[in-house]
């Protein structure tokens, strides 16, 4: 019977990782998604799961080991944060490139300097290019469904990419909330068994992965891995349908929460969305038609999808809680304006910058993005295109 | 899976790059940068192999225990000269490619 229990964002995440019972886990501390693989080590250690932990010395090798452990035809995961992903970096790339269904969580941490703890986007918003799925997850509950339905989205033949499963850092990692925690069964019965598709230790069947690959083919290579997003949009539809099917929690790549008939729409990701929520249903007793966009699957982008969700608008705020430096928009203000252009959707966009290392947003705050979206919306444009939500000034 | 070419489309790769013939390095020409290019003069070589052994890309071919008649592997080649300053018998020759015919 599932059971429904107390649980942190990061122990909702191992419990997940747990039921997965994945064959390598080769993992490096960092706050605050240590808690995560210290509890699986638990698990491992309580002999609850048949992983092989590997202990490194650094992020890079985590995700080297991990890697490797894919290429060698293992289903493998990984945690990380912040500094640990950017430690990554230049495996991220590999990972991808190799196309290895490796499930990486991050738990959402601002970048140094200064050095800062707390929740925002930077760490997985600088990773947006290296070719991973990204999955943001609201709550508790959808970081653990959303870790499970990384497995089947990744390793998908047409796709075979790997997955950064994101919740927000201690707003979600170490937050409490009732998690509906599935049968161990059923969750194994839903990913079923792995098998992949050139596994380094089928030794009568030898292959070459990771060459010098210059100039007279590496393009080639490019475009051929260009393919494998298309899929990769089609498999978070398809496996968040089969996941609502027996689960009874359905997913896609995004959320339209109050949309239908909304004017004044704000688009946000991870637990700012559960926030704006509240902010709706103020506005809506009011009789403002006031709507919200969660976008969940942020790699592969859903350009179409959201100019198709946004087209009825009169005006939408765009939230990002990472900055671009040196860009005049934040990375999600671009892409979705992108979007809309390509889509020849001309609704007045605003850019909101907030939340950077762990600044708090109230659903007062949210409620006047709505309000001046009214003002945007009346006068066809917004008296400035960014903002910086919630800084002193 | 498909064969190496050295032409291949993209939708004929294997995804991930991945090379899955065993070997095939050797299809793969790579002397593209050779300026210089070896000849031995067979008549006074006395087939000690020291060019062989030393040649650092494996493009000095043997057969039956001899390099006399073989030539050079100019698939492979990069010209560095190696094999002509090992050479005991100082009969390797490193002519430049723009005096040679192919
Ligand atoms: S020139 Fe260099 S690469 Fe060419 S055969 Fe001689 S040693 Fe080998
Ligand atoms: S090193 Fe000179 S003498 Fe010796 S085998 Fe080669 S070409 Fe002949």
């Amino acid at each position: 019977m599932p059971q429904v229990k107390p649980m942190e964002g990061n122990q909702a995440v191992a419990e997940a990782m747990r039921q997965i019972n994945p064959d390598v886990v080769a993992a490096y501390p960092i706050t605050p998604s240590t808690e995560i693989v210290q509890t699986f080590a638990q698990f491992v250690a309580d002999g609850e799961v048949d992983t092989n932990f590997v202990t490194v010395e650094s992020e890079h090798s985590a995700m080297s080991a991990c890697t490797a452990a894919a290429a060698a035809g293992g289903r493998v995961m990984n945690a990380t944060s912040s500094a640990g992903l950017a430690l990554m970096w230049e495996i991220l790339y590999i990972t991808a490139s190799l196309r290895m269904p490796v499930i990486l969580t991050v738990v959402n941490r601002a970048l140094s300097g200064n050095i800062n703890i707390h929740c925002d986007h930077s760490d997985t918003m600088g990773a947006r290019d290296a070719g991973w799925i990204q999955l943001y997850a609201e709550d508790v509950q959808e970081a653990y469904d959303n870790l499970i339905q990384a497995v089947g989205i990744g390793a998908r033949e047409d796709v075979r990419l790997p997955v950064m499963s994101c919740l927000d850092g201690f707003l979600v990692s170490h937050s409490y909330e009732l998690l509906q925690v599935e049968d161990d069964e059923a969750v194994q019965e839903f990913i079923g068994p792995y098998q992949a598709r050139y596994p380094l230790l089928d030794i009568e069947n030898p292959i070459t992965m990771g060459p010098l690959d210059l100039w007279d083919f590496y393009f080639e290579h490019k475009r051929d891995q260009w393919e494998a997003y298309g899929p990769a949009k089609q498999a978070i539809v398809e496996v968040g349908e089969a996941f609502g099917e027996k689960f009874g929690r359905h997913y896609g790549l995004m959320e339209n929460y109050q949309l239908d008939d909304a004017e004044f729409v704000v688009m946000a990701m991870s637990s700012m969305a559960g926030t704006a929520k509240d902010a709706v249903e103020t506005l809506r007793a009011e009789g403002v038609k006031a709507g919200l966009l969660k976008l969940r699957a942020f790699r592969p982008f859903p350009a179409e999808e959201i100019a198709e969700a946004l087209q009825g608008a009169a005006a939408v705020a765009i939230c990002d809680r990472a900055a671009s430096f040196g860009a005049e928009v934040g990375p999600l203000y671009a892409e979705v304006t992108s979007a809309l252009y390509n889509a020849g959707v001309h609704i007045p966009c605003s850019n909101y910058i907030y939340g950077l290392g762990g600044r708090m947003v109230t659903p007062e705050d949210i409620v006047g993005i709505y309000r001046d979206l009214e003002q945007v919306a009346a006068e066809g444009q917004p008296p400035q295109p960014l903002q910086f939500l919630g800084v002193r000034s | 899976m498909s064969v190496y070419k050295p032409d291949a489309k993209w939708h004929e790769m294997v995804s991930g790059g991945y090379i899955p013939q065993a070997g095939n390095a050797q299809e793969y020409i790579v002397s593209g940068w050779r300026s210089q290019r070896p000849v031995r003069d067979d008549e006074a070589c006395i087939d000690c192999l020291f060019c062989w052994v030393y040649c650092p890309d494996n493009a000095v071919p043997v057969k039956d225990e001899s390099v006399i008649g073989q030539g050079f592997d100019l698939d492979h080649c990069k010209g560095c000269g190696i094999c002509a300053a090992v050479c005991p018998k100082d009969c390797i020759e490193m002519v430049p490619e723009s005096e040679c015919d192919e």
